[in-house]
């Protein structure tokens, strides 16, 4: 069970945006980075790739590279400095064949 | 060269020392390129909220909330009338050619001068339990309520040094979210034998102490001395542990952290472009060598701001338009000294008053060296500090790169931002060697993180495919 990290205590009246985490839609708003969107529904984001547990970005500001998420459509986005868009496809998990 | 209009130079970073730097060059009939890879004009410390968001600069900035404002007014003033490239990346230096990668892919910018006005980030130190969800650097916690109108959880701790922890718990308890405790490890017991160096940075001293009151009275616990042991929690963090000022421990119960140990210049565009690095035993780091005015010892090579040195939004203002003076002098153009000379008395100023920050608040190294073998040092490839050690000690590598080779530690996504200088304190601390004995590491380039399309499209390699031409030096 995933609860939010984030929380909101400003600027709460915005156009609200959807976008989708393995198929899972998840409510924004417009100019919501991708790590704020997801972090406010949930308090994971990835997993470390040497199995030493769970992440959810660090610096939030572009530094740490710690928040690269995948695209449903091929690729990684940096989620702190990208900003999440209608529509938005991401995969949590990317099975290698 | 005295034609101002043929000079080409490069600026990368629009916060308080880049726009100064520009606005100076831009008086002087020299129209410089600026390369800033925020979408918005500011830095970090005046960073701009995203259109379409409504709170006021008072809000976002507190007491500074009218420097602020001048910033973006100049700036927004002259932007339309130079070469401004914001969500642009300075990925690479090679020679006089800048290599960056934005919005419309990738290009180069040939310069004559280059000012390095690359700004900072939040100096870390590993604990137990950092890499847990929940836990965020100090400066990032503010960017999350200052650019996107977050707290970056409901029970919120703030733990390190530095004055940053008390203005980022007064703007978090300010703005309606739960501070629990600000944990700082400075005692701040000999803050009256420093009040003399104190009081050289003018009002900012008596605001400091107006947070750290405001806070106490508004209920937050606000703890000195303390020695942070671990943060606490399975798949997130739940708690903070520590041992108080008088010795016993405690544990804060959280669901978020704000972590930093004061701040550390990004200095990776400084060291591809070739300059000297000088260690300072103050800040325990190594810095460009810079003269008073921002010159490098590379030729056309200009540093300013907090990306030189740590020495505060107000200093890095005064020291853009100073080393853009500096430059326009060296290119044979005429500029007022006494300016410079005023400039310079307010940076004189401004640095015994850093100097007294920090003394006031010392990096504790000491807590680098007691962290157990099993923390992981490096974030992005997970090597603890036990395999750190291993290849100190018994792999006998007494040089920081050497330990990289051999470990992995700092060769990840982020470049050691966050590692490098607590590598160097494992090493050193493991040999019984003086920090400056471990070396340096050296940087490279990316800097950051390409997209691997870009790369091919610009010929990324273009630089690294000729071995027979070094890129500096």
């Amino acid at each position: 069970m995933t609860e939010s990290q984030f929380h909101r205590v400003a600027e709460r009246e915005r156009p609200s945006l959807t976008l989708y985490l393995d198929g899972q839609a998840i409510e924004a708003r417009r100019g919501d980075t991708v790590l704020t969107a997801l972090l406010l529904a949930r308090h994971v984001i990835r997993e470390s790739e040497f199995g030493d547990g769970p992440r959810a970005g660090f610096c939030l500001m572009g530094a740490c590279q710690d928040c690269w998420v995948f695209l449903d459509a091929g690729g990684r986005i940096r989620a702190c400095t990208t900003m999440a868009e209608e529509g938005l496809r991401l995969v949590s998990k990317v099975s290698v064949p | 060269m005295t034609e101002g209009g043929s000079l080409r130079v490069l600026i990368v970073g629009a916060g308080p020392a880049g726009v100064r730097a520009a606005e100076t060059l831009l008086k002087h009939g020299v129209k410089p390129t600026v390369v800033d890879e925020a979408p918005r004009h500011g830095g970090q410390i005046y960073r701009q909220q995203p259109d379409g968001f409504k709170r006021p600069p008072r809000t976002l900035y507190g007491f500074e909330a009218h420097k602020a404002t001048r910033l973006h007014q100049a700036f927004d003033s002259l932007k339309e009338r130079i070469d401004y490239r914001p969500n642009t990346l300075v990925w690479n230096l090679w020679r006089n050619v800048a290599h960056v990668a934005g919005p419309k892919g990738t290009d180069e910018i040939p310069f004559d001068a280059l000012v390095l006005a690359t700004g900072a980030m939040d100096r870390i130190i590993p604990l137990p339990g950092w890499t847990l969800p929940g836990v965020y650097s100090l400066a990032g916690s503010q960017v999350a309520l200052k650019y996107q109108g977050c707290a970056i959880g409901q029970k919120v701790v703030f733990c390190g040094t530095g004055p940053l922890l008390y203005l980022v718990a007064y703007q978090y308890k300010h703005a309606g979210a739960e501070v629990v405790a600000v944990c700082d490890t400075a005692r701040l017991s000999h803050a009256a034998y420093l009040m003399p160096g104190l009081l050289a940075g003018g009002s900012t001293i008596f605001k400091g102490m107006w947070y750290a009151a405001w806070l106490k009275l508004h209920g937050v616990k606000v703890l000195n001395g303390v020695t942070p042991l671990r943060f606490e929690g399975t798949d997130r963090v739940n708690a903070l542990r520590l041992i108080t000022g008088r010795g016993g421990e405690k544990t804060l119960a959280c669901d978020a952290v704000g972590h930093g140990y004061t701040l550390k210049p990004e200095t990776q565009l400084a060291d591809l472009a070739g300059v000297n690095f000088g260690f300072d035993t103050m800040t325990r780091l190594w810095l460009p060598a810079i003269d008073e005015y921002g010159r490098s010892t590379v030729e056309g090579v200009y540093l300013a701001g907090d990306g030189a040195s740590i020495a505060g939004a107000d200093a890095a203002e005064l020291r853009g338009e100073l080393a853009a003076l500096a430059l326009l002098k060296d290119h044979g153009m005429a500029v007022p000294n006494a300016r410079m000379v005023a400039l310079m008395r307010k940076l004189g100023r401004l640095s015994r008053f850093r100097e007294a920050l920090d003394r006031l608040f010392p990096v504790p190294a000491t807590d680098v060296h007691a962290i157990n073998d099993e923390v992981v040092v490096c974030r992005c490839e997970a090597i603890t500090a036990g395999e750190i050690r291993h290849a100190a000690h018994e792999l006998d590598a007494g040089e920081v790169n050497r330990v990289k080779a051999l470990t992995r530690a700092g060769m990840g996504r982020c470049q050691a931002r966050l590692c490098g200088a607590n590598i160097a304190e494992l090493v050193a601390h493991a040999r019984a060697v003086p920090l400056e004995a471990v070396g340096r590491l050296r940087g490279q380039a990316p800097i950051k993180p390409l997209p691997i399309a870009l790369t091919r499209k610009a010929d990324a390699l273009w630089a690294l495919n000729r071995p027979d031409e070094p890129w500096s030096g």
